[in-house]
């Protein structure tokens, strides 16, 4: 453990930076910083780029790979204090948050002075292409080819569900490279640049009216064969450590803006003198209280994360927990604003709260959904038994 | 804050799991719970001279063990788990809170070490039959009566009220109202013009009684009239070790459930490979976890005494509180007609989670008091 004064100076230094270099032109950019909210892209983008020359990008991974080697508590500090000062959404989700990791575990020497860089730098955006149309919940059954030709993969098939990659510069994807091989044994995962006349990309509108998520079309797309993560076939193993990834720590920060939301609706409702309604009063302490308990969940994971060292599956319980929340946040946010909530600013333009109140609804879908959560918790924390399979080719 | 528990702490939990494995597992709680007493008073030696639970959290000055709410909570948690019946929560969790935040250090010094012993089993009498929790509830009114004072009124739901020697009780000036005006006193369990009334309570495993005051001499404890603080803490710290209570029972019941999806086979395979039970037993881990968390920290701010406790003990109370019944409830659908008998334990742990849900406050009554102290 690390001694309180080492982390009080190092939550100094973070405070100290945000201080100097958050600009006002910056503030609070970008909303939720959910890992689907595009707002205010490119100012973002700028402002990705200095944390990135600061070093504040690759917090925890190591550093002779360019990040800060930065323990789990000095991250929880850098995610406290970038949430507390109203800094923006972050952009490198998929980037930092996902790919980066499974490239610093699991990538080739050759792979990690590739792209770990230009994470670092905030010059290279990722996109996940795991869902296809006929493989959501069950990512296995994904239907995208590569084979290989000469030195290159070539990839046919389409994905679905592809956050941000109208931004992207890469997708990491789960691709079939032996048809022959049961479901989980003929997958790869390989690393496939987004500019080239093989990938389409085309925006699917969504119930807020923006185009966050797309499909992706690959049509004899290509990459090089270097450019794959673990073993050809063995990719599934690759795909669950990312998604590992996704559900441990990647949320913090997420976590601590919704304090902020939270203090907005009750300063809403009062000043709609709405907090004197008996029941919307019990629903907003409700949901104050299960906000501050979903903070000591995440504090309780990790004391016990710092005593044993490794994240157990317990830690599903975040996502089934902060996408419920606020899903039910925003439909209070709604009653809260009563009437006002059936208008919308012209051209489809949803206030802070109209947005919350559609855009949660993709909360219990994405990153596993709530009802795949429910049984990996019952299946991996609990042990009860699997589902026996519906006998299939 | 830090969530991780010490080694010492670990330790004590496992001592006292073992203890309550072989002094309250299920054929001992449904013999005592058949009494009018409803405890083994050789149980509540030994918990006193062995383990020094009745002490654990009293200074050591006042003979206790000099342990914090941290410590009593895991204590409360693994009670709550084998739904020990023995006038712990009264004695500890109310009675000698009451003293310690009330009286002064005389009083301390005369009435705590017998608590911390385990010889004397005491209890708060404060709320009366209108079932009010707070400053309201309290009508009963003291007169002076030679040196000290004398109590007439009737007191309810007072947690083994008929079994204690030493009675705290709350009282209000005549003609004051609200939070002014409000007192302690403490009564014998024999005294004269009491007149006690063993209640037949649902949860047979935590006794209740009817208190009736008629002129009853009384003592007062620390200063007069300005009980109400002292009160109000009282009942915060009530709340978490409730809480704590609570998740203990919490985990048992999923702990019953999950091994009963495991084994109980119907078309062919163990109903928990079905996703209508996985997802009941997902709910429940999830609301159990929770309130561990939201338990844990309640009992640090009550230890530490900070400027947080009054928030997080009714945090704590309504969230423990709403879990801990849904995961009894949802207990007796997963065993299915089993679930609904009286041989079934499901029964015991769904009855105490709506005592404790409704004791001290439901869960919406304590929203409303967060509400008002987050400033709402």
């Amino acid at each position: 453990m690390q001694a309180a004064p080492e982390l009080e100076a190092f939550r100094h230094e973070v405070r100290s930076w945000l201080d100097e270099n958050l600009s006002d032109e910056f503030r609070n950019l970008g909303g939720d910083a959910g890992p689907a909210d595009d707002r205010d892209w490119d100012a973002r983008v700028v402002w990705e780029q200095r944390l990135g020359e600061a070093g504040w990008i690759g917090l925890g991974w190591p550093k002779d790979l360019g990040g800060r080697g930065a323990s789990i508590l000095e991250e929880v500090i850098f995610h406290e204090e970038y949430a507390k000062a109203g800094a923006p959404a972050r952009v490198s989700f998929f980037g930092e948050g996902l790919l980066g990791p499974t490239i610093v575990n699991l990538g080739t020497p050759e792979q990690k002075a590739k792209f770990l860089p230009p994470i670092l730098a905030a010059k290279e955006f990722w996109c996940q292409g795991y869902s296809e149309p006929d493989a959501g919940s069950d990512l296995a059954g994904v239907k995208t080819t590569a084979v290989l030709d000469g030195d290159e993969w070539v990839i046919n098939g389409q994905k679905i569900w592809t956050t941000f990659a109208h931004h992207a510069d890469w997708c990491f994807a789960v691709v079939r490279t032996d048809p022959e091989a049961p479901k989980h044994k003929g997958l790869s995962y390989l690393l496939v640049p987004m500019d080239q006349p093989g990938v389409e990309v085309r925006g699917i509108k969504t119930i807020v009216g923006t185009s966050e998520f797309n499909e992706v079309f690959f049509t004899d797309a290509r990459t090089p064969t270097e450019n794959i993560v673990g073993e050809v076939n063995d990719g599934w193993k690759v795909a669950m450590a990312t998604l590992g990834f996704e559900r441990g720590t990647a949320f913090l920060g997420q976590q601590l803006r919704f304090e902020e939301e939270m203090r907005h609706l009750l300063a809403e409702a009062q000043k709609r003198g709405r907090a004197d309604d008996p029941v919307l009063r019990d629903r907003l302490a409700d949901a104050y209280a299960r906000l501050r308990i979903m903070r000591f969940n995440g504090e309780r994971m990790l004391a016990n994360l710092a005593a044993k060292g490794v994240l157990g599956p317990e830690s599903s319980i975040g996502k089934l927990y902060w996408s419920s929340w606020h899903r039910a946040l925003g439909e209070l946010e709604v009653a809260v604003m009563g009437p006002d909530a059936m208008v919308v600013g012209p051209g489809y333009e949803p206030n802070e709260f109209q947005h919350y109140f559609l855009s949660s609804r993709a909360e219990t879908i994405y990153a596993g959904s709530s009802e795949i959560q429910r049984n990996v918790i019952a299946e991996r924390v609990l042990g009860l038994p699997r589902e026996p399979a519906v006998a299939s080719k | 804050m830090n969530f991780a528990f010490s080694e010492e702490q670990v330790a004590l939990r496992e001592t006292v799991a073992q203890f309550l494995e072989q002094k309250s597992p299920s054929a001992e709680v449904r013999r005592i719970m058949e009494t009018t007493e409803g405890y083994d008073p050789e149980v509540w030696r030994q918990m006193g001279e062995q383990m020094g639970l009745q002490g654990l959290h009293i200074p050591e000055e006042y003979g206790g063990q000099g342990y914090t709410f941290v410590e009593l909570g895991i204590v409360l948690e693994e009670m709550g788990k084998r739904l020990l019946c023995a006038p712990y929560f009264a004695t500890v969790c109310l009675a000698a809170n009451a003293v310690m935040n009330a009286g002064s250090d005389s009083q301390k010094k005369e009435l705590l070490p017998g608590i911390a012993s385990g010889e004397t089993i005491a209890t708060l009498a404060f709320t009366e039959p209108s079932g009010k929790w707070d400053a309201d509830g309290i009508a009963m009114t003291y007169e002076p009566a030679g040196d000290g004072f004398a109590l007439s009124g009737e007191k309810m739901f007072v947690i083994d009220g008929h079994n204690a020697d030493l009675i705290v009780v709350v009282a209000r000036k005549a003609g004051t109202s609200g939070t002014e005006g409000i007192s302690f006193f403490t009564v014998a369990g024999d005294a004269a013009g009491l007149t006690r009334t063993a209640l037949e309570t649902m949860d047979m495993t935590r006794k209740q009684a009817k208190l009736e005051f008629s002129g009853v001499p009384a003592e007062l404890l620390g200063e007069e009239g300005s009980g109400w603080a002292a009160l109000s803490k009282t009942l915060d710290q009530a709340a978490v070790c409730l809480s704590s209570e609570m998740v203990g029972g919490s985990q048992e019941v999923l702990d019953m459930s999950v091994e009963y999806a495991k084994v109980r086979v119907q078309f062919g395979r163990p109903i928990g490979s079905f996703q209508a039970i996985k997802h009941k037993c997902a709910d429940m881990l999830l609301e159990t976890e929770s309130a561990k968390s939201a338990a844990y920290y309640a009992a640090w701010a009550a230890a530490e005494d900070n400027e947080e406790l009054p928030t997080v003990a009714c945090l704590a109370k309504a969230y423990c509180s709403e879990a801990y019944f849904h995961c009894a409830a949802e207990n007796i659908q997963i065993h299915g007609g089993i679930g609904f008998t009286w041989e079934h334990d499901a029964h015991l742990y769904f009855k105490r989670a709506k005592s404790s849900e409704t004791y001290l406050g439901d869960a919406t009554y304590h929203r409303e008091l967060l509400a008002q102290r987050i400033g709402i």
